[in-house]
């Protein structure tokens, strides 16, 4: 088991015909069972043809259609990104996930809005991915560096997931799923919404949670942690050292009550229960003292 | 990105918001012309910087005669105006804002921010301007009255009638506050601010209402089409180093320690500072190159680090993802040597194709010290720079 996908999910691919994106799906094919997953790209332009076997469709419509695919992944350019993911939202998939860094703020705000009501669940944007190891890898993580188990780890940075996960394999310790959600400001999944799914997946025995400076999220997820969460969590946030005046975060720090440094937040996550570490290189070593006991 | 107050004015103005009349100046006698110009018998000499704080810092001056705005322009034109954020150092004044007096009644704060927990936008109003919103939030937070802004409705005549009622704006000048906060919001929306912030409002003796101040930051991530305000980017107003490096597509900040630090992803590059102070050493700045860096854009990392006079010892952190570690380790020996490194390099790779990397690094004949791990390499690099 782990959670949002699996061996036998279906995926589109949005910007699958460009650059970054032929890259990236060469690669999630190539990973475990992804040659049977990644079923579909989409381009208007170039319906009919084929990347590498995979059928190109002129929407994601009609590629769900064909398909059968409920989950699709963009690496559609940050100036029509946002529209990429509404059209991925008005077909109905469950999941998308949106690669694409650089999305003007006011895009995503209007599609953030678009989205209430409708069922479609979003990570990212400017996020890394998610990946169940052995199963599929819908992103643009290292695979090799995975290892199936049963630690959860979620985060807002990329390499730094992958510093948490090359810790977590180098001791032996497997995951069941890693999701990056993603370092932008307005975005889909929080640390919160991850953690539930990890809380009640039953092949997930604890989780590892990367935050870093900004924003609340880290603090609101803490917050259910300490109330609702069954099992263990590690926590690290990026950030301690960085500097204040040079964010502009400051007047949005104050409309969340005052919070955003990292001292606050390792604060708050330390009186709620999560075993949290004040060094990036001891992630690993945090988690294997606690599921020791 | 920012811009200076009398540019965020002329687009506070475009959106139908009343602001004193202005004449931006870059040299003395263009403020007396100025003053000439506008007429009337009272002016405001206005220091032009990016940082806040300049009245206290003595940037901003009433003038009650041409000879007075004379004076003080020269005063204030080529000073280093020092305030709380500048830094001891301040920031030189290369430009001025001369503007007609204002009957000043009652000043208040209004706001607008991009909200993360909401995903709105979030106006912000208080009753307490011209002082610092942080401190009112600090001290006072129920003074601080907040409207979230529905993307389809915009800020609503009845929403901004009843924020301006809260901060105390009287009933005859409802409709000038309407056209202000409105026309603050759609600024807001169509420039792609991040932030915005009139400090003070005032109300002036004859009851109008009129945006003293204007202070806004853009969204560099649609700076693509908003070029009218690319063209007001001022670089004198930005950090040197910051200003190259964004040449290169390199995100670097500039911090007061002696480690230089070269990093792939943002937020590993913030756990590399942190995890340098951990071990006792000091960070020298924030660099990360991104998914994809190549040997020229590495060099020009290298060099970047090495303009730093402080610096004292190179930590190159790398996790490869798509980045793999045999290119990076190839950038990194091709920029040493082109730069002469005259300081003790820490490498630490790991991930994609980490072994032919490692090995690139070793046949170098450079003398490159390699961390195991990110501790390792952090420890390493800290002694390093401690001459040890």
């Amino acid at each position: 088991m782990s959670i949002l996908i699996n061996k036998d999910t279906k995926v589109i691919t949005q910007g699958m015909t460009g650059k970054v994106g032929q890259f990236h799906t060469f690669h999630c094919r190539a990973y475990a069972n992804g040659a049977n997953c990644f079923v579909a790209g989409v381009n208007p332009k170039k319906a009919g043809e084929n990347f590498e076997g995979v059928p190109v469709y002129a929407s994601v419509l009609d590629a769900k259609k064909a398909t059968g695919a409920t989950v699709s992944v963009i690496y559609v350019p940050p100036s029509g990104a946002a529209a990429a993911i509404d059209e991925a939202v008005d077909a109905d998939l469950d999941l998308v996930i949106c690669i694409t860094e650089g999305i003007p703020v006011h895009d995503m705000l209007k599609t953030r809005y678009r989205m209430q009501g409708k069922r479609t669940i979003l990570i990212g944007p400017n996020c890394p991915g998610l990946i169940t190891p052995d199963e599929i890898k819908i992103g643009i993580m290292p695979g090799h560096i995975h290892k199936k188990g049963r630690i959860g780890v979620v985060s807002r940075s990329g390499t730094l997931t992958y510093e948490a996960v090359g810790q977590l394999s180098a001791l032996g310790m497997g995951q069941s799923s890693c999701v990056g959600i993603g370092g932008d400001p307005i975005n889909g999944m929080k640390h919160i919404d991850v953690m539930k799914l990890f809380n009640n997946d039953p092949d997930t025995d604890a989780v590892i949670m990367v935050g870093e400076i900004g924003g609340s999220d880290e603090e609101e997820c803490a917050r259910w942690i300490k109330d609702n969460m069954k099992k263990p969590v590690v926590g690290f946030i990026a950030g301690v050292t960085a500097p204040e005046g040079k964010r502009m975060g400051h007047a949005g720090a104050i409309i969340s009550g005052g919070q955003g440094g990292a001292n606050d937040k390792l604060a708050v996550m330390e009186e709620c229960g999560i075993h949290i570490t004040r060094n990036p290189a001891e992630m690993g070593r945090v988690m294997q003292k606690v599921l020791k006991g | 990105m920012k811009i200076h107050e009398y540019q965020g004015k002329e687009i506070l103005r475009q959106f139908g918001v009343p602001t004193p009349r202005g004449v931006a100046c870059f040299s003395v006698d263009e403020a007396v012309a100025a003053a000439q110009q506008l007429g009337g018998s009272v002016w405001v000499v206005k220091a032009q910087i990016h940082a806040g704080g300049r009245g206290k810092g003595g940037g901003v001056k009433v003038a009650k005669s041409p000879e007075q705005v004379r004076e003080y322009a020269n005063q204030i034109l080529g000073m280093q105006l020092v305030t709380h954020q500048t830094g001891p150092e301040g920031q030189k004044v290369r430009r001025l804002l001369i503007e007609e007096g204002a009957q000043i009644v009652k000043e208040y704060y209004v706001g607008m921010v991009v909200d993360r927990s909401t995903q709105r936008v979030a106006l912000m109003a208080s009753s307490e301007g011209g002082m610092d919103i942080e401190e009112v939030a600090a001290h006072t937070p129920e003074k601080i009255h907040k409207v979230w802004i529905d993307p389809v409705k915009g800020l609503t005549d009845a929403e901004s009638d009843d924020v301006s009622r809260k901060i105390g704006i009287p009933e005859v000048a409802l409709a000038e506050a309407r056209a202000c906060l409105q026309g603050l919001y759609r600024a807001f929306v169509e420039k792609d601010a991040m932030l915005a912030e009139i400090n003070p409002l005032v109300l002036t003796g004859d009851n109008r209402v009129r945006a003293l101040d204007a202070k806004f930051n853009f969204d560099s991530n649609a700076l693509y089409r908003r070029p009218e305000i690319v063209e007001m980017r001022d670089l004198d107003e930005e950090d040197p180093a910051e200003v190259e490096a964004s040449k290169f597509d390199l995100s670097y900040i500039s911090l007061d320690g002696d480690i230089g630090c070269l990093v792939n992803g943002a937020g590993l590059a913030m756990a590399t500072m942190d995890i340098i102070k951990l071990y006792g050493g000091n960070p020298a700045n924030f660099l990360d190159v991104g998914g994809g860096a190549s040997k020229e854009k590495v060099t020009e990392a290298f060099k970047l680090m090495l303009k730093n006079p402080n610096l004292k010892a190179i930590l190159v952190n790398i996790f490869g993802g798509i980045m793999k570690c045999d290119v990076i380790a190839e950038g990194v020996v091709a920029a040493a040597r082109e730069v002469h490194l005259s300081v003790p390099l820490v490498v630490r790779l790991e991930g994609t194709n980490v072994e032919l990397g490692k090995k690139i690094l070793a046949e170098s004949g450079l003398p490159i010290i390699s961390g195991n791990d990110m501790a390792d390499a952090a420890q390493k690099v800290v002694a390093a720079a401690k001459g040890k």
